[in-house]
């Protein structure tokens, strides 16, 4: 408990400009967007027509809205799934104690510095069809021509692909953090009851990881949906057809390119309940299990 | 380990051998240095190519010529005059900056005000700033936008700035803080004579610098490489941002010119990775913050 100052007004001072922010540009307009996901807004002009849950049904009758939901669960599930298997996979067979983990630290982290548009147009410029190397090298190896500017697969396999590589360090790191503060008793006492190298992992190391595990997948998660709209708009916008039209971009497109405001309040509603809940899982999970740290 | 008559195989030694192969957890250091850097390669490749293309022409890279070229500073001067990328790297500069120490201070005597004081409604407030996690930009996307447009923002650096500056990271980063610094120093401030802001120059700030380090890296960053709301509000000549810029490089109707592509992308991204170099260490500490919404 911290030794308290008998002052009346400033702390209310101190907090506001927090405050007035928060209201003004979090608070106010979250609940703006609320209600405007009741109305039909006349595109030009301010006539707001109240349509109740029109806009919502609306929503999941639209093949457009429903392409987009599969197009980010296909892009979150690989991003998630590929991206912290592969992670857990490295981090656990290079979890040693030697030494040099620093410097593999410093020469994992740096993607982090680097945007999701950046992260995309690498990899644009990797995967182009006749200039890049990485398509060329795929084409000379298994004669499959790579295209992800005209075919669907291939446009979400790319975006996936950046955008898993962006998080890798980062997820590895964090892998090897938790890995290294594992109780090493219960490794050894699993050892010498004659548990493998196997056993031991799956039963021992995977559990007590889960705090770790779980962090990851929330953070990737939130990555794949809300932070890779820039990947995704500097490459292939949402195409070809709409093979990339992840939620996001849908948003920005009916919002500010169709002017479809009430319509577009009804997707942020939806994104809204989807973060709400991954928060609310995060703040469940936390409290109620032990951190094995 | 030397054997010995089973007569002196103590519990030590057995914990000893035991722990010997227990350190050699799942694979020997050699492999584990072979699989790091396998990782290693893969996570740098692309951006080590992409810095070899900087400095190719095109019939070079069309080669997949591996040695430089000395196209590098032709690349970057076309890439640099195309876009106007001086003046976007200066906006870029000036707002990563500007909501990185914005964000530092409120976070600081949000903070302390959290801290050092009782006031009625304290929990309240906490909540209402904790909840900005749950709020991405998306959610809230068209009612703020609307409001930028009512204050005249659009095309402004208010507009690029102001919006950004509560942060519950920060505050939550800086409250941890404060609550372990040993009461007895406000006690003896309080002893002293000192009021609260005295307190909070001489005694809090100089104890947060490692978290304004922290914090300025992360917000840095965050910053730097934002993309859909400069795209919404600041793309004009006058406030446009680099990540835009780099939008505007590919955005050609012939095929795109990697070489100056990747030169504008390459020098897009070192301001932020020389904020990582300079600051991480500043990081190894707190790790979970790696991640700001």
């Amino acid at each position: 408990m911290q030794t308290r100052f008998p002052n009346r007004f400033l702390p209310y001072l101190l907090l506001a400009p927090s405050v007035i922010v928060v209201l003004i540009f979090f608070v106010i307009p979250s609940v703006q967007s609320l209600y405007l996901s009741f109305y039909r807004v006349a595109p030009l002009g301010n006539r707001k027509i109240f349509v109740g849950m029109q806009n919502f049904t609306r929503l999941f009758e639209d093949p457009g809205y429903l392409n987009s939901i599969s197009v980010s669960v296909k892009f979150a599930g690989f991003v998630v799934l590929v991206g912290l298997a592969a992670s857990l996979g490295v981090a656990v067979v290079a979890n040693q104690r030697y030494r040099g983990f620093g410097v593999y630290r410093t020469m994992l982290i740096w993607p982090y510095a680097l945007s999701p548009a950046i992260a995309g147009l690498i990899w644009a410029m990797m995967m182009d069809p006749s200039f890049g190397i990485a398509a060329r090298f795929l084409r000379q190896l298994t004669g499959m021509r790579f295209s992800y500017l005209t075919n669907s697969t291939h446009a979400l396999l790319f975006v996936a692909i950046a955008a898993t590589w962006k998080m890798m360090g980062y997820n590895i790191i964090f892998f090897l953090a938790g890995l290294q503060g594992l109780p090493q008793e219960l490794l050894e006492a699993a050892a010498i009851d004659g548990a493998n190298a196997w056993k031991r992992f799956w039963r021992i190391a995977f559990p007590l990881l889960s705090p770790t595990t779980f962090f990851l997948f929330i953070m990737n998660t939130l990555y794949a949906f809300f932070q890779v709209f820039g990947l995704i708009h500097i490459t292939t916008e949402g195409g070809p057809g709409r093979a990339t039209d992840i939620l996001v971009f849908k948003l920005y497109r009916d919002g500010f390119v169709g002017m479809n405001t009430g319509f577009a309040s009804a997707q942020s509603i939806v994104l809204l309940i989807m973060v709400a809940a991954l928060t609310i899982a995060q703040f469940h999970y936390v409290g109620s299990k032990v951190f094995y740290r | 380990m030397s054997t010995s008559t089973p007569a002196l195989t103590n519990p030590i030694h057995t914990r000893a051998s035991t722990w010997g192969r227990v350190r050699k957890r799942f694979l020997n250091p050699a492999l584990a240095h072979g699989i790091m850097l396998v990782t290693v390669f893969f996570i740098m490749f692309p951006v080590l190519y992409a810095l070899l293309l900087a400095t190719q022409t095109p019939q070079e890279y069309y080669r997949l010529q591996l040695i430089p070229g000395n196209q590098l500073l032709v690349n970057a001067q076309q890439a640099w005059n195309q876009v106007n990328l001086g003046r976007l790297l200066l906006n870029t500069t000036y707002i990563a900056v500007v909501v990185a120490l914005g964000k530092i201070a409120l976070s600081i005597i949000g903070a302390f005000a959290f801290v050092y004081f009782d006031f009625k409604g304290k929990t309240f407030f906490f909540l209402m700033i904790l909840i900005t996690h749950m709020l991405p930009l998306p959610v809230r996307i068209v009612p703020t936008f609307e409001l930028i447009d009512a204050l005249g923002w659009i095309n402004t650096f208010n507009g690029l700035t102001i919006p950004f500056f509560a942060s519950a990271t920060g505050i939550l980063l800086f409250r941890q803080l404060y609550q372990t610094i040993p009461p007895a120093l406000a006690d003896a401030a309080r002893i002293d004579g000192a009021g609260p802001l005295q307190f909070l120059w001489a005694i809090v700030l100089p104890i947060s610098r490692t978290n304004v380090a922290a914090l300025f890296l992360i917000e840095f960053i965050y910053m730097w490489n934002q993309y859909l709301w400069p795209l919404l509000i600041a793309n004009a000549d006058r406030t446009r941002v680099v990540q835009i810029g780099l939008k505007q490089l590919v955005a050609t109707e012939a095929a795109v010119e990697w070489h100056y592509v990747m030169a504008g992308t390459i020098i897009a991204a070192i301001p932020p990775l020389i904020v990582l170099v300079i600051l991480q260490r500043s990081l190894i500490e707190g790790m979970s913050l790696y991640e700001e919404k």
